[in-house]
């Protein structure tokens, strides 16, 4: 059979171009990759190679043409033993109708962009479980220690690196004692080297083993954005599900105290907007505890987001081993019938000392400690403004496409008939924050903001 | 010898000699069509693919091998079911010296559900756990410490396998390359770093690009030993590949190897490459084709003729046109994969 040559395209947006020259005539022999011609565009000149080899049958479109259809046949190649009379109008008639269908098919490929819609990603399984038995009240930072260690005990496969994570025994003392229990094949002290290390922890990921990546603050761990949405959360989609990325990155996210803007941020909307991870920001010890458990057990990629000024403080714990908490849940952890309040991590505490205050006015609110924020647990949030009527969103996180926007987007599609007040949103001012103490304590959300934005929404000012 | 560059002991010269012929073990007959069967599976692959996309079956990017078979087909024939493979987007080689199949590799091509990403990665996103090829990554530089990270696994599970990272000349300067190396070289981790100089990043020469004109001594301040090899001839890849894989199997920590090495194609389809001569290519094509300089040694030795040659190339010419009828023929994905595989079900 003849071989067809075709009018090439340069680009996928190429429809047309030159066929500037012919290099070989009629009769003349072609190699395999061979120059045969030269196309042009108003953008490029391209020489066009031979596919296969044989003899130049016959030229259909002629060099000097002026846009000439990609996937046009502009010549014909014969095989060995093939000679002109194999050439029949017929066959390259048929021929060029067949590449026409084929670009019908290709070119405009049918995409139904109406049919887009938000489908979040699914929750993780598992439920709540019930603590029995003893408790013991733990700091975040030994809660956060604690599943680290049963978790490496339980699986041979999970260990930790980060900077100073072993010999310093973390520069937050989180990982205090890891070293002398599991050695220093699996507590690893880094250099200071996120991107590296983030992608030499994906790395180890796709190839079985459990990292916990430590950053040393979640600000540092910019350095390492492509690995950690490139590579971490995208993969297993791109690979039609065949590359799981089994990681926890934690470190302590948001402001401190008098550190100032490069090293006070929260990270948590910018984590929360991309498919293929789960963000986690734990408030209470215990749950500090049994979600970093699940997280290390999940098979995906978990940014846990973690608080320094939180590490400190204590909570009761259960002990035992196999406790955890479930990725994907919020929790209510003070109920009222007035306004549901929205927080995670450190913003939890303001908002339970704001419901006091609150409560003294005579506004019962009900808070509720968000936990996961991919995927945000939408179900416990519209339940409860169903019952309260309104709701304010509280973050340490600047306004724009913040968390309590993509709350407040949750609002008008799933509770727009329950709300007797607009959404209100307690958050960081919009601006890098500031080092001064005054200017500091203005930047962030304070109790007295919170109180504020509630009696708006329940019209009691 | 091949230029080497042995940091460890100080013992190099400024002003390396050139690459020239070395004495070498010679392979056997069935090893040389082997090694010739490969390369052309890829070079007749990639034609097909270039055809495709100019007739508008593939879509976006996509970045052809070939000139460069030599590298991939030398290296691979140094491993085994132990060790891994990463490279960047140039990737279509790797996958077929991997052992990946032509057709399941055209249907990503074509964006359909018989690729081995079900038509969701493309041409520079394909990964196959069976075949230890851990992608196929878009991202320049970015699979050189993932590739690291295979290696820290390897090491971790004591597994002996050995991790071969490709990077280009191009990724050379991205700073986690660099990040890598240290952290490889610190904890010895058994990773071959294979980079494939083929002169230009995109459009820009090395040495519009890289103050460091060697590259095989990148890893020198770190203490890494590298070589500069003759990426066009097959049985030298093959003979570093293996000297270097012995090293990092032997717990000596990483190694460097710098491919030289040519592509005859564009940067991507869409390059007219006007920033090198036609003399220049055509003198690498016509002096250092990997393929035709091995067909040579093979009916040199009077393994096979010209004839059998073509008889070989025909068969492979069927693979190919197999595989390009498989990649047209397989389905788009259904819509309801649009939402799958975004996260492992725990």
């Amino acid at each position: 059979m003849p071989i067809d040559i075709l009018m090439p395209a340069l680009s996928p947006t190429m429809t047309e171009g030159n066929l500037a020259k012919w290099h070989k005539n009629e009769g003349d022999e072609i190699t395999a990759g061979e120059v045969i011609a030269e196309i042009e565009t108003d953008k490029a000149t391209m020489e066009v190679e031979a596919v296969d080899e044989g003899v130049l049958g016959k030229i259909i479109v002629s060099e000097g043409s002026e846009n000439v259809p990609v996937n046009e046949v502009i010549g014909v190649l014969l095989e060995e033993g093939e000679n002109a009379e194999h050439l029949t109008a017929s066959e390259t008639l048929a021929s060029m109708s067949a590449n026409a269908e084929i670009r019908g098919q290709v070119v405009n490929p049918s995409v139904d962009t109406a049919a887009v819609a938000v489908v979040p990603s699914p929750r993780p399984k598992g439920s709540e479980m019930k603590s029995i038995g003893a408790s013991s009240m733990l700091t975040v930072r030994e809660a956060l220690r604690d599943a680290m260690a049963e978790e490496m005990r339980n699986n041979e496969n999970v260990f930790l690196m980060g900077e100073e994570v072993a010999q310093y025994q973390g520069a937050y003392k989180v990982s205090q004692g890891l070293l002398d229990e599991f050695g220093d094949r699996r507590v690893i002290d880094t250099p200071i080297t996120e991107h590296g290390f983030t992608g030499l922890g994906v790395g180890a990921a796709f190839a079985g083993l459990v990292p916990i990546v430590e950053f040393m603050t979640f600000n540092f761990a910019m350095q390492a954005m492509d690995h950690l949405i490139n590579s971490a959360a995208k993969t297993n989609y791109m690979s039609g599900g065949q590359m799981g990325c089994p990681v926890v990155f934690r470190g302590p996210n948001g402001a401190a105290s008098r550190v100032a803007a490069q090293h006070s941020q929260c990270f948590a909307s910018w984590f929360a907007h991309v498919p293929g991870i789960y963000v986690v920001s734990p408030y209470t010890a215990a749950d500090a505890k049994g979600l970093l458990k699940s997280a290390i057990r999940d098979p995906n990629p978990v940014i846990f987001l973690e608080n320094e000024i939180l590490y400190g403080q204590s909570f009761e714990v259960p002990d035992d081993p196999e406790w955890t908490v479930p990725i994907g849940r919020a929790k209510v952890v003070r109920e009222g019938s007035d306004v549901t309040i929205t927080a995670f991590s450190v913003m939890v505490g303001h908002a339970l000392k704001a419901a006091e205050e609150l409560s003294k006015l005579g506004i019962e609110a009900e808070i509720l400690d968000l936990r996961t924020l991919r995927p945000l647990d939408t179900e416990t949030i519209v339940r409860s403004v169903k019952k309260t009527n309104r709701i304010v969103s509280i973050e340490e996180g600047w306004p724009v496409a913040g968390m309590g926007s993509e709350i407040a987007a949750i609002m008008m599609e799933n509770a727009f008939d329950w709300l007797d007040a607009p959404l209100k949103r307690v958050c960081a001012a919009d601006v890098p924050l500031p080092y001064a103490a005054n200017l500091e304590e203005m930047a962030l959300p304070q109790i007295g903001d919170i109180v504020r934005a509630a009696k708006s929404v329940c019209y009691a000012e | 010898m091949a230029r080497a560059s042995q940091s460890k002991n100080r013992k190099r010269s400024s002003k390396a000699p050139r690459p020239r012929a070395r004495k070498r073990v010679t392979p056997s007959e069935d090893q040389l069509l082997e090694y010739y069967k490969d390369m052309l599976l890829i070079r007749r692959f990639e034609e097909r693919a270039g055809q495709m996309y100019g007739m508008g079956l593939i879509g976006g990017f996509c970045h052809l091998y070939i000139g460069q078979e030599a590298v991939v087909v030398g290296m691979q024939k140094a491993i085994d079911d132990r060790d891994a493979v990463i490279t960047s987007y140039r990737d279509h080689g790797h996958m077929l010296a991997c052992g990946m199949d032509a057709k399941g590799v055209m249907a990503e091509l074509t964006g359909r559900i018989g690729g081995y990403s079900k038509g969701k990665g493309g041409s520079m996103h394909m990964f196959s756990r069976d075949n230890r090829f851990y992608g196929g990554h878009g991202i320049v530089g970015a699979q050189v410490p993932i590739g690291t990270g295979l290696a820290f696994a390897a090491k971790y599970k004591g597994t002996d396998g050995v991790s071969l990272t490709y990077l280009g000349d191009g990724a050379v300067n991205q700073g986690q390359v660099h990040e890598a190396f240290n952290m490889a070289e610190l904890w010895s981790l058994p990773v071959v770093y294979v980079i494939e100089n083929n002169r230009y990043g995109m459009g820009t020469s090395v040495k519009r690009a890289s103050a460091a004109k060697e590259l095989y001594r990148l890893g020198e301040p770190y203490g890494m030993p590298g070589e500069q090899v003759d990426g066009m001839d097959v049985l030298a890849v093959r003979e570093a590949a293996e000297k270097a894989v012995k090293y990092c199997r032997d717990g000596k920590g990483p190694y460097v190897l710098e491919m030289m090495t040519y592509r005859y194609r564009g940067h991507s389809m869409s390059d007219p490459a006007r920033y090198r001569t036609k003399e220049e290519v055509a003198e690498m094509r016509e002096q250092h084709d990997p393929i035709t300089n091995l067909s040579k040694v093979i009916v040199h030795a009077g393994y096979k003729t010209e004839d059998d040659l073509k008889k070989i190339d025909k068969d492979i010419r069927a693979v190919v046109a197999d595989a390009a009828e498989f990649a047209q023929a397989s389905p788009e994905p259904d819509s309801s994969e649009l939402y799958t595989d975004v996260l492992v079900d725990a």
